[in-house]
Parts: structure tokens; sequence; C-alpha cells
């Protein structure tokens, strides 16, 4: 049992930047996705299709591809080892974070674009009737409807970035799956630590379900139906 | 060396070397995909019992399969799988020698036993979305539990499957890129060599990522034909 709480602690100092990579890069993530779904609503066509082509090709490849690009590949090119860019690209950290951000970003892009789709005609078109228009139109009807709508489809693609920070261990970044391997290849026993790992994983992943059922809950108190209050008539 | 002659089909060219590569990542994946696929139907089926054990059992599978990274699950397979094989033939054979389970195998279950569980997601949902009354008229007609589902269940399934299987298959096909961490010289795993021996990792690495485009375009442009023609019999609204 000792074996197993020692492991759980070790494992647990690999938490705060797994939060780190996650809570960057899917907020940086979120910003581009808004962008992307703009562009993939706006009227210009060529904005339509570099927002499609990103889509096409950051949710077509697998997420390691893309990091391995960013962090092995672009040292292929002299000019970016020389740039002032270097200093960042060079690190495992600020690479992982913008293969993170890139390819949330195309996930999150169609999640917002499917939500600003599901915002009720009627809506703006009050809004409008009301002198409400562009910016004030967007900031107080449509984001408020769309992010409503978006959110549960956007607490599945949270979760699966919370798994997907565990490819950072491949690039030598020591969070939760990195410590897991080395302690394994320290103690040869690998299914204990790694199940370990796995249950830390799962706590992280089952407290964001609860948190964003919550906040849910919350945002659709106008969908809910009143609560039942039962009035005793005896005691008229 | 020119990125056209480094990826050709030259004596130079790593052309062959990388076309193998994608066709281990397909057979990889559809392995998986088809050892997901069992699982799945299992899973699925336990689900929709009225066993609650079962039940538990099946959702538990789901719930852990789902909320766990997939590459630990590779570690997982790969290491536990060779720590079994090994404590087993410490058994039998009073062998001591650390025995290696083939990377092939550990990385087609391991994307399999993720897959599955969302596979049983999508199958339980197209189960759902048959409409009870044809079953209960099939059995009217007195047809036998075996011929329901050959005839009834199975067609249905099949068809409100696809879109979700679509989905799944793309996942699998990515997640199959995770496996080249335990030596499967699949397409990331290829590039990897390639890029280690002649160090243009750029090159090798965007290649790796367009073969997967191409094999993930293709793919969805199957599932919509599979689609359409699974649904060629239903009236459109």
């Amino acid at each position: 049992m000792n074996f197993y709480l020692t492991t759980l602690v070790k494992l647990l100092t690999g938490v705060p930047l797994l939060l780190q990579l996650v809570s960057l890069s899917v907020s940086l993530g979120a910003l581009l996705a808004v962008a992307l779904a703009l562009m993939l609503r706006s009227s210009l066509s060529p904005l339509v299709w570099i927002g499609r082509a990103y889509v096409f090709v950051f949710r077509g490849t697998p997420l390691l591809v893309q990091l391995f690009c960013i962090y092995y590949g672009l040292a292929q090119f002299g000019a970016i080892r020389n740039s002032f860019l270097w200093p960042i690209l060079r690190d495992p950290f600020w690479c992982t974070i913008l293969a993170l951000t890139l390819n949330t970003a195309a996930y999150g892009a169609e999640i917002v674009r499917g939500g600003l789709q599901a915002v009720p005609h009627g809506q703006i078109e009050a809004a409008r009737a009301a002198g409400m228009s562009g910016v004030l139109l967007f900031r107080r009807i449509i984001f408020p409807i769309a992010l409503r709508q978006a959110l549960p489809v956007y607490g599945n693609e949270l979760i699966l970035m919370v798994k997907a920070t565990s490819l950072a261990s491949i690039v030598t970044l020591m969070e939760v799956t990195g410590i897991a391997y080395a302690l394994a290849s320290e103690t040869y026993r690998h299914v204990e630590i790694l199940a370990c790992a796995g249950l830390i994983y799962l706590s992280i992943n089952f407290l964001l379900t609860r948190g964003l059922a919550l906040i849910e809950h919350r945002l659709s108190a106008h969908m809910r139906l009143p609560k039942l209050v039962t009035v005793d008539a005896t005691h008229y | 060396m020119p990125y056209f002659e480094l990826m050709g089909f030259g004596p130079l060219g790593w052309g062959w070397y990388m076309m193998s590569a994608a066709g281990m990542t397909l057979a990889v994946s559809l392995s998986a995909l088809a050892i997901g696929a069992i699982l799945g139907s299992l899973a699925a089926a336990a689900k929709l019992s009225r066993s609650r054990v079962a039940y538990g059992i099946a959702d538990a599978y789901t719930t852990v399969m789902r909320g766990i990274p997939d590459l630990l699950v590779i570690y997982l397979f790969y290491f536990g799988g060779s720590l079994a094989i090994t404590v087993i033939a410490q058994r039998i054979l009073q062998s001591n020698q650390f025995i290696g389970v083939p990377s092939f195998l550990t990385g087609a279950l391991a994307v399999g036993v993720v897959s599955g569980a969302y596979q049983t997601e999508v199958i339980r949902a197209a189960y759902l979305a048959i409409y009870p009354g044809e079953i209960e008229a099939a059995r009217a007609f007195g047809m036998s539990r075996l011929l329901v589902s050959r005839r009834i269940i199975l067609p249905q399934l099949i068809r409100f499957a696809i879109p979700g299987m679509g989905n799944v298959w793309q996942a699998v096909l990515k997640e199959s890129a995770l496996i080249s961490v335990t030596g499967l010289v699949e397409l990331l795993r290829a590039a990897q060599v390639g890029s280690g021996s002649t160090r243009q990792p750029f090159d090798f690495f965007i290649t790796a990522g367009a073969i997967y485009l191409v094999l993930t375009a293709v793919s969805t442009w199957l599932f919509h034909r599979a689609e359409s023609r699974a649904s060629r019999g239903v009236r459109r609204a």
C-alpha cells in the first residue's frame, strides 16, 4: 500500500504542469476557434476556404504528427533556428502548447460554428428590431446563446485535451505520464504505476465533467421546469 | 536532398518505405477497429441488458477507457502484456528470459480496447434508434429471436451506426500514430526513422501528415458513400 501512496504522491507533482498545458492551450485555442468560426461563417469566400482548409488539415492528422512537425521538424530550417522565435520553438513546453492550441482550435471552430448556427433566427431579428446591431448584438444575444449551446460539446473537447497532454511526455515534458514512465523504468513495476497514473487522469476528468454539468445547469435556468410547490391544504 | 528526390521511389528515395508504413498504419487500424467492434458489441449488449451487473461492468469499461489517455493504455498493454507473458513463460518453461510481445498485437489491442468504449455508445445509440414496434411486429409474425436479429435489427443497426462508426474510425486512424512509441514501424515511426538518418525531419513528418490526411479524407468519402447506400431504401422527408 505504501508503494501506491508514494507513487501517487510522485505522480501528483506532474498535475500542475498538466493543468498549465490544458488551461493555456484551451484558452488560446478557444480564441483562435472563435476567429476561425467567424471566418467559416463569413461571406468572403477566401476566408471560408482558409478556415475550411485549416480545420481539414488539423482534424485530419494525428496530434502527435503535428507536435513532431513543430518540435522536431522546424529545426530543419536554418532560417527558423536563427530567428528570434527559436528560443520558443526550441522549448518542448511551448512546442506542446502550440501544437495543442492549433489542434484544439480546429475542433473548437466546428463546435463554435455549430453553436452560432443554433442561435434561433427570431432572437436575432428581435434584437435587430430593438435596435441592436454589430458588436452589441453579438455580445448580448448571439454569443451567450451560442455559448450555452456549445458548452456540452466543448466540455468533451476539454476532456480530450486533458488526455492529449499525455503526448507531452513524448517530447520530454515531465507531466503525469512522463513521470509515470520514468518511475516505471526505474522500478519495473509498469502496470501498477501506469494504473495509478490512469487513476489521476480519471479523477481529473471526473471533476471536470461534474464542474461542467454544474455550469450547464446554471446556464439553463430558463429551460428548467419551475419547482413544484406542494401546499398542504389541510392547514387552511 | 531535395524533397521530391527524398520522398521519391528512386534508389535513394524513401517513397516505398513510407508507403509500406502507410500500409502498416492501415493494417493496425483495421485490426483495432475490428477488435473494438467485438468489444463494443458485447459492451453495448451488456448495457442494454436487464442485468445490473452486466451494465455495471460495461459502464465501468466505457468510463475508464474514455477517461484515461490512449498513450497510457498503449503503455499498459505493451509493458503489461510483456510482463504477463514473461511470468507465464517462467512458470511453464522455467525460462528467465524477458519476452516482448509483438508490438502489432499490443498496439491493435490497446487502440481496439479504447475504440471499443466509443463503439459501445455508437452501437447502443443505433440499437435504441430502431423503432421497437418493428421488433414486436416481427415477433408477432413468429420470427425467432435470431431471425429478428438478422432481418430486422442488424440491417437497421448498421445503417444507424455508420456515421458514428465513421467518427470512431477517424479517431482510430489517428490514434494508431501513438503505437509508434512501441517501435512498430507504422507511418509516424517510419517518419522518425527517416528523419533520424537524413536530418530532414520536417520533410518526413509533413509527408506522414499528408498521408494521414489522404487516409482520413478517403475514409470520410467512403463512409459518406456507405451511408447513402445503406439508406437508399429510406424515404426522405
